[in-house]
């Protein structure tokens, strides 16, 4: 490997008295304190978050407005910091959506314990729980951060889905060749 | 006017204190809100600018105290004199609660040797607006303004912790070190003013007088004639009031705080206050020395501008334009203090030590030498 000698300079009789350097100094920070702030106005200004953000999980309903959920708590077991707790409930026998079988009856997500890792996204067979993109998480108390069912799915709304699982498996079901 | 000449000469003197201790305090208290609007400024940032009293709110044009953060300044006061004020265990509580008060005391009592302003008395002499117009000016600052350090040594001190200690043996080290460089940037200035003849004196206001003679070489402020001297004086101020790049004693890189990391709320603050006012003072000494006190302009003497302004007849109103224009002066410089505070990183305390030493030092040696045979030439 070739050595290459790098001549190091003595410093000029300017920089060796240091004064000229700090007005050259101030003469940059002068020129940023006229400057207009670059800052983002924080409450009142959002960023633009970028697709793929992983921010708060939330739960979804499909599109026919039922709860995509089964409880089959899948995501409950992945969750490396056991954030969420999942109440399994059954449906009752006279609900339109009664062949599902299963929702939770509780769903709790502890927003102090989620490290925002999607895993639970990633595991979950039914998409129901999605990573969103709000991202400012705030709270007076330890309870306002526990995020219960009905938050969950404030906050999660509907997502485009043409799957439309259950209708079909509801299909097979009333013409008897389940898959 | 007439009024307030009748008082008895105590109560002259002491309402005289008191208002200039009424402008000084909020300048000091000011100047920390200032610091960080200026921070933030420089760094492109709007800085603090949303505290605002709710019932406030709607009072149109509030938007713009609001933005420049004076409600800040009280929210901070609010904060620094409510919040608990804890004494950590095993310090010397008397020595702890002593260091801010003595560190208080030097920064509001050099004041006093301060003119300020100067007014035209009928006779046609500028009289200078002084709390105490004595001869030893200068010096009177110089000594009492080093009693600042024994604060910083007892609060160290008085810790009875190890980063303090280190704070504190730095600011004393670095206060020897630059009051000597201090001093001798400053004499060419009274060696030159006190012509042979005349009654000597090291009086600051007499230093202006001598700034606004006619004439170029008369007019001249001392920046100047004596660029050296200012430099230095100025450099040894920005260690004196342990400012960046020469703030070792807090240096909160290596030392967490420094001399007040055990300290808290406003014991804290006044450290901070007093160390603005040390600043306002320092720096209106130094706009006394080199940059012409109260006079608007080089060669153009506050005198001069009174003419031009018809206004030689009111004494009170000179007075107040000279007040102004060195109240002017003295928030400007403060604004260069906070400036090179966020252009300049700090020194290593070993620098600090050897610029000191080893560059400043003999810079005012010979500085001084070559001004006593230039001023002996001159002046026989």
């Amino acid at each position: 490997m070739a050595v290459i000698q790098v001549e190091r300079k003595p410093l000029t009789f300017m920089e060796r008295i240091y004064l000229p350097n700090i007005v050259a100094g101030m003469k940059t920070t002068l020129k940023h304190l006229v400057a207009p702030a670059l800052t983002l106005q924080y409450p009142e200004q959002r960023p633009a978050i970028p697709p793929g953000y992983r921010g708060v999980p939330t739960l979804v309903m499909d599109p026919n407005g039922r709860e995509k959920c089964v409880s089959c708590q899948l995501c409950e077991f992945v969750c490396p910091p056991k954030a969420i707790r999942i109440t399994p409930g059954e449906i009752p026998a006279d609900a339109p959506d009664a062949h599902v079988e299963k929702a939770p009856k509780e769903f709790e997500i502890n927003m102090l314990r989620c490290i925002y890792c999607g895993l639970c996204q990633e595991v979950c067979p039914e998409e129901a729980i999605w990573l969103q993109n709000t991202y400012s998480v705030s709270g007076y108390t330890r309870g306002e951060l526990v995020n219960n069912k009905q938050k969950l799915y404030e906050m999660g709304g509907t997502l485009p889905d043409a799957h439309f699982k259950w209708d079909k498996k509801k299909a097979a079901a009333e013409h008897g060749n389940a898959h | 006017m007439d009024f307030f000449l009748n008082l008895p000469l105590w109560l002259q003197a002491a309402l005289k204190g008191i208002a200039v201790i009424i402008v000084l305090f909020p300048i000091a208290g000011i100047c920390s809100m200032a610091e960080r609007k200026v921070a933030a400024w420089i760094q492109d940032r709007p800085g603090p600018d949303r505290v605002i009293i709710p019932w406030l709110a709607w009072i149109p044009g509030i938007g713009l105290i609001r933005r420049l953060g004076l409600f800040n300044l009280m929210a901070d006061g609010g904060k620094l004199l409510f919040k608990q004020d804890p004494v950590p265990g095993n310090v010397n509580k008397f020595y702890f609660v002593l260091a801010p008060i003595i560190a208080m005391t030097p920064a509001f009592s050099t004041v006093a040797f301060v003119p300020f302003g100067a007014y035209i008395d009928s006779a046609g002499a500028t009289i200078p607006l002084i709390l105490a117009n004595v001869d030893i000016g200068i010096l009177g600052i110089f000594a009492i303004a080093s009693i600042s350090v024994y604060s910083l040594i007892l609060a160290g001190w008085a810790s009875n912790s190890k980063y303090p200690f280190i704070g504190a043996i730095r600011a004393s080290a670095q206060l020897i070190s630059y009051e000597l460089s201090m001093t001798l940037a400053v004499i060419p200035v009274f060696l030159w003013i006190n012509v042979p003849g005349a009654p000597g004196t090291l009086g600051l206001a007499r230093v202006v007088e001598f700034q606004s003679q006619p004439g170029f070489w008369g007019g001249a402020w001392f920046v100047f004639v004596m660029p050296v001297s200012a430099v230095i004086f100025l450099i040894a101020l920005f260690a004196e009031t342990n400012r960046q790049p020469f703030d070792m004693p807090e240096s909160e890189a290596d030392l967490v705080g420094g001399f007040h990391t055990e300290y808290g709320s406003f014991k804290w603050s006044l450290f901070f206050v007093a160390e603005y006012a040390n600043m306002a003072v320092g720096s209106a000494v130094f706009i006394l020395l080199f940059l012409g006190g109260w006079n608007p302009l080089p060669w153009v003497p506050l005198s001069l501008l009174a003419d031009w302004l018809h206004i030689t007849h009111l004494p009170w109103l000179v007075g107040t334009l000279a007040t102004v224009i060195f109240l002017a002066k003295v928030i400007f410089s403060l604004f260069v203090f906070m400036w090179v505070r966020w252009t300049v990183p700090r020194f290593r305390y070993d620098q600090v030590m050897r610029l000191g030493w080893q560059k400043l030092l003999p810079l005012a040696i010979a500085n001084l030498l070559v001004y006593v045979i230039a001023i002996a030439c001159l002046q026989t």
